[in-house]
Order: structure tokens, then C-alpha cells, then sequence
């Protein structure tokens, strides 16, 4: 379970982006949502410990992770799927699966993984993640990575952006999967409705603060009302994308 | 060959033992080990150092190995080696040279290889550079290696070579000119520490009609180290060029890449990148999302640069 004290952060040139936000996360799929620059990136960076709150707690399973970094936070069972995949010059999918793993990962773990991210291991495990990829490979292999890891807590900053033509089907699938075989959390930030769909329960950030938090049918009926209002045009035209 | 010898050995050219196929092992500036094949022969100079290596036209899936290990403190060794690869074969030439040294005088080892790389032939050559000393020896390795490639028409060479841990100094000199046809892919790794100096210099003339070049070159310089790459790229026909230089900063580095085109046709198509920079911190970011250390996430993305 995570649970989040007080946090708020400032930037350096004292611009408040996360202001007093308490929660308790122990659902299996909890999804973040608001407007555009209502701070959930933010949040989901500071739950992985790449941004440093400037007050309040982390806890962890009741353990204060609020000082860890990176690296220690990882290693306790917090997994994170990068918005922008991040590209590496002469590492392949297999050193990167490999590493998310934590052990040389065989060719048919390769499969199990990717494929259920529609790509075929054969054709990719030795391939650069570089360039050569389109944005919509490295966004699935981003993916199959912290499915690799079968952390405790993922947090998975809006993965529904640029999956080209794999569906929203099978990515949901990949978070059903991931439930099962971890019994853990996952913590989504996204905008899209469908994913907003499976959530046990929804956090709507604005402005920096936690505007609402509760069950999806309780919460899913205000964000419409709310963005219907419009206060977040952004919600309501993704929502008619999908 | 002693403990010393041998662990050079398996450093320059991976071999536990002797090679099968060809080799000429080269040890402390005289031949220690050669052996010859039906379709490849090693003859040994009469007027300087080195040998000939000549590859009967045809000969298919054979390798030559030729390592040089230089572990006597003070040796300069200075070696002239020729390649003669003969029409339509298809070869590996694995060469590389290791210098420990644990003295105080310096030990040098220069290479001036010579391709010539028949009709419609295809070579690989590995080449790998490599130098170790003990703590507290103010002896120097340095190691200036000299290739010269002829293609001829539909020849084609793929050249590896790197140069990643202990030369104090190094100025590496890579000429080409390619024939009608001809095809040169160069990728070339190197990482220097400390004080180590190192300058890297290509030139490739594509003179033959629909000739290519691709030459990639990936750098690390870390705490006060110095690198220069140029390379130069003549377009003397209708033809294709590239050249790429990749580098990582690290510390107190300083690298200086000159790319150079230059065209006498207008149907020549030259292309060069080149990029500075230190690890991104992204990079190392996500890496460390995976459970990895700042210091081990650092030591994966440069070892898969250099790859």
C-alpha cells in the first residue's frame, strides 16, 4: 500500500505544483486524472523518487520511502513506465528486459513478455533501443519492461499515448496480468477514458490538489459533469478520440 | 608464453589457445607461433619487419589470426603487415595487439597494415587494442596503428576496431580508396581515462562509380583525457558517404571531432553527424528505475555505446 502525507512541491523559482496531497493507495488499479498541468506527472515522478517533494511523507507498506532515491525505491518494489520512452544507444530490448528482469532474460521469457505486448521477440530482442524503433515500439517495450519487473507498486505515466495500432484491449490485459501475478498496485495517469473505465478507484487532480478521490462510480460521473462545465476541454476531446 | 603473455592474448583476440585456421603470433617483436593453410600463406619480409599474408582468390569461410603481445618494458616494436585478399573469397582477419607494461621506459607498438582487397572479395577485419601495467610503473604504452585499404571493383570490407582500456597514447591512422562497386563499413570504439591522448584520423576516396562508405565512430572520454576524430570523406564519383562521430563527456574530458566532406562530382552524396555530449540524464534515470546504481547505470550505457 502506498501512502502519501502532506506532500507538496515547489520549483525552484517557487512555482507550487503539488499542494497538500493526502492518499492512501491500496486498489489494485487507481488512475490519476485532471487537466493539463494539474500535477500528475509531477506526483507519479515524486512517487518514484525522480522528483524530491519539498515537504510531506512517502510511506511504503507503512515504510517511509520519503528519503530513498531512485535506485532504493526501485529495489523496495516501486516499478515506473516513462511517459517519452527513453532511447539508448547500442542496448538492445534484450539488455533492457535483462535489466527490468534483474537476470539474463531467456528467449522464450522474451516472448512470454512482448508478445503480450504484441511484438514478436524474434524480430526485436536484438535490436537497438535506439532510433530505428518507431515511438510506438519503444512505448510497448516500455511497457513490457515494467511488466518484467513485476514490481509491487507500477506507476505507468499515461501508456496509452502512442500505442499506435495495438488496442486498448490488450493493454488492459497487460494490467490485468500484471495484478495477478503481483497481488500489487498500479497507478495510472491517464486522460482516456477507457482506462479511467477500469479503475477501482480514480484521483482527480486540479491545480495541484486532490480534487476528488473515490470509486469510479462515484467519481466518474463528476469528472464529465466537471469537464463538461469546461474547465478541461483536453478530457472531453480525448475522450471523443477513443 | 608466460601467464602475462597469454592473458594479452585473450584480451586482443579472445583465444584461450592456439587458433584454429591461419595465425602468425607475434610476441615481444619476433614470431613466437604461424601456422599456414592450404589456401592462405604467411611469409615473413626479408627487407623490414612484418609479414605477407596471401589469400588465394576463392578461399571461403577461413580466418587469420595475427595478435602481438609486447610484455618486455622499454621494446619498440615497429611491424609492416600486407594483406593480399584474393578475388571473390570471403575471409576474417583477426588482429589486435596487447603491451603490458610494468617498467619504467616506455613500450611502443606501431602497425602499418596494408589491404588489398581483390575483385568482389569480402573481409572482415577485427582489430582490438589494449595495454596494462602494474600501480606505481611510470612506463608509458603507446600504440600507433597505420591501416591502408585498396578495394578493388565489388570489394567489400567491414572494419572493427576498438581500443578501450590502458594506451596512454595513441594516433590512429585509417586510409581508404574504394573502387567501382566497393563497400567500407568502418566502426571503431575507443575510451580513454586518465591522461591518455588519442587522436583518430580517417580519410576514405571514393573514386569508383556507386562506391560506399559508412565509417561510425563511438567515443567515451572520461576524468582528463583527450580525444580528436577527423574524418574526411572525398566524393570523386557517383557514390555514397557517411560518417558518424558519437561522443560521451565524462569529467574533465576533451574532445574535438573535425568532420570533413568533400565532393569533386555532383553526383557524390556525403552526409556526416557528429555529436558531444555526457550520458542523458534520462538514460541514466531510467536505469535506475530498473534498480540500478548511478555507478552501475553509467558503467551499461557505456559499455552498450562501445559495443
Amino acid at each position: 500500500m502506498l501512502e502519501l502525507q502532506h506532500i507538496s512541491y515547489q520549483t525552484e523559482d517557487e512555482k507550487e505544483l503539488l499542494y497538500d496531497i493526502n492518499l492512501k493507495i491500496d486498489d489494485h488499479f487507481v488512475v490519476i486524472t485532471g487537466p493539463n498541468g494539474s500535477g500528475k506527472s509531477t506526483l507519479a515522478k515524486i512517487i518514484a523518487g525522480i522528483l524530491t517533494p519539498t515537504g510531506g511523507k512517502i510511506l511504503l507498506d507503512g515504510e517511509d520511502i520519503t528519503g530513498l532515491n531512485i535506485t532504493e525505491r526501485a529495489n523496495k518494489g516501486v516499478g515506473y513506465a516513462f511517459q517519452q520512452p527513453v532511447r539508448f544507444k547500442g542496448l538492445t530490448v534484450k539488455d533492457l528486459m535483462s535489466l527490468a528482469a534483474g537476470k539474463e532474460a531467456k528467449v522464450s521469457e522474451l516472448c512470454d513478455v512482448l508478445s503480450e505486448v504484441g511484438l514478436c521477440a524474434k524480430e526485436y530482442i536484438n535490436r537497438d533501443l535506439d532510433g530505428s524503433l518507431s515511438g510506438g515500439e519503444l512505448k510497448r517495450i516500455e511497457i513490457a519492461m515494467t511488466l518484467a519487473r513485476g514490481a509491487k507498486l507500477s506507476i505507468f505515466d499515461e501508456p496509452e499515448a502512442g500505442i499506435d495500432l495495438w488496442s486498448f484491449q490488450k493493454l488492459i490485459h497487460v494490467f490485468e496480468k500484471m495484478v495477478q501475478a503481483t497481488d500489487g498496485n498500479i497507478l495510472i495517469i491517464s486522460h482516456q477514458e477507457r482506462i479511467l473505465d477500469i479503475a477501482d478507484k480514480i484521483v482527480y487532480l486540479k491545480d495541484g490538489q486532490v480534487a476528488m478521490y473515490d470509486s469510479r462510480e462515484k467519481i466518474l460521473p463528476n469528472i464529465l459533469k466537471n469537464t463538461g462545465g469546461g474547465s478541461c476541454q483536453v478530457l472531453l476531446d480525448k475522450g471523443k478520440e477513443a | 608464453m608466460d601467464a602475462i603473455q597469454k592473458n594479452i592474448l585473450k584480451e586482443v583476440a579472445d583465444l584461450d589457445a592456439l587458433p584454429v585456421g591461419a595465425y602468425n603470433i607475434r610476441s615481444n617483436g619476433a614470431t613466437s607461433a604461424r601456422n599456414t593453410t592450404a589456401n592462405i600463406d604467411i611469409v615473413t619480409k626479408e627487407d623490414k619487419p612484418g609479414i605477407d599474408i596471401i589469400i588465394k582468390p576463392g578461399t571461403v569461410h577461413e580466418s587469420v589470426h595475427i595478435p602481438v603481445v609486447v610484455s618486455q618494458a622499454g621494446l619498440k616494436d615497429m611491424v609492416y603487415n600486407d594483406f593480399y585478399v584474393g578475388e571473390g573469397s570471403d575471409v576474417v582477419i583477426v588482429a589486435g595487439c596487447g603491451i603490458h607494461n610494468c617498467g619504467d621506459a616506455d613500450s611502443a607498438h606501431d602497425g602499418i597494415h596494408t589491404f588489398y582487397v581483390g575483385k568482389n572479395a569480402k573481409l572482415r577485419y577485427i582489430e582490438k587494442h589494449y595495454g596494462e601495467g602494474e600501480e606505481g610503473t611510470r612506463g608509458k604504452r603507446l600504440m600507433n596503428p597505420t591501416t591502408v585499404v585498396h578495394l578493388e571493383e565489388g570489394a567489400q570490407m567491414i572494419m572493427e576496431t576498438s581500443q578501450i582500456a590502458g594506451i596512454d597514447d595513441t594516433t590512429r591512422i585509417t586510409t581508404a580508396d574504394l573502387a567501382a562497386g566497393a563497400k567500407l563499413d568502418i566502426h571503431e570504439s575507443i575510451m580513454t581515462t586518465g591522461e591518455q591522448n588519442a587522436v583518430s584520423n580517417f580519410t576514405a576516396d571514393l573514386n569508383g562509380e556507386n562506391c560506399s562508405c559508412n565509417i561510425v565512430s563511438r567515443a567515451v572520454a572520461r576524468d582528463k583525457s583527450r580525444q580528436h576524430f577527423t574524418s574526411r570523406l572525398n566524393g570523386n564519383n557517383v557514390c555514397s558517404g557517411h560518417s558518424e562521430c558519437d561522443s560521451i563527456m565524462m569529467d574533465e574530458a576533451y574532445v574535438l571531432a573535425t568532420p570533413e566532406l568533400a565532393a569533386s562530382c555532383t553526383d557524390a552524396s556525403l552526409i556526416h553527424e557528429a555529436a558531444i555530449g555526457k550520458i542523458a540524464g534520462e538514460q541514466l534515470m531510467k536505469l535506475m528505475t530498473l534498480g540500478l546504481t548511478e555507478q552501475e547505470a553509467e558503467e551499461q550505457i557505456i559499455s552498450g555505446f562501445l559495443r
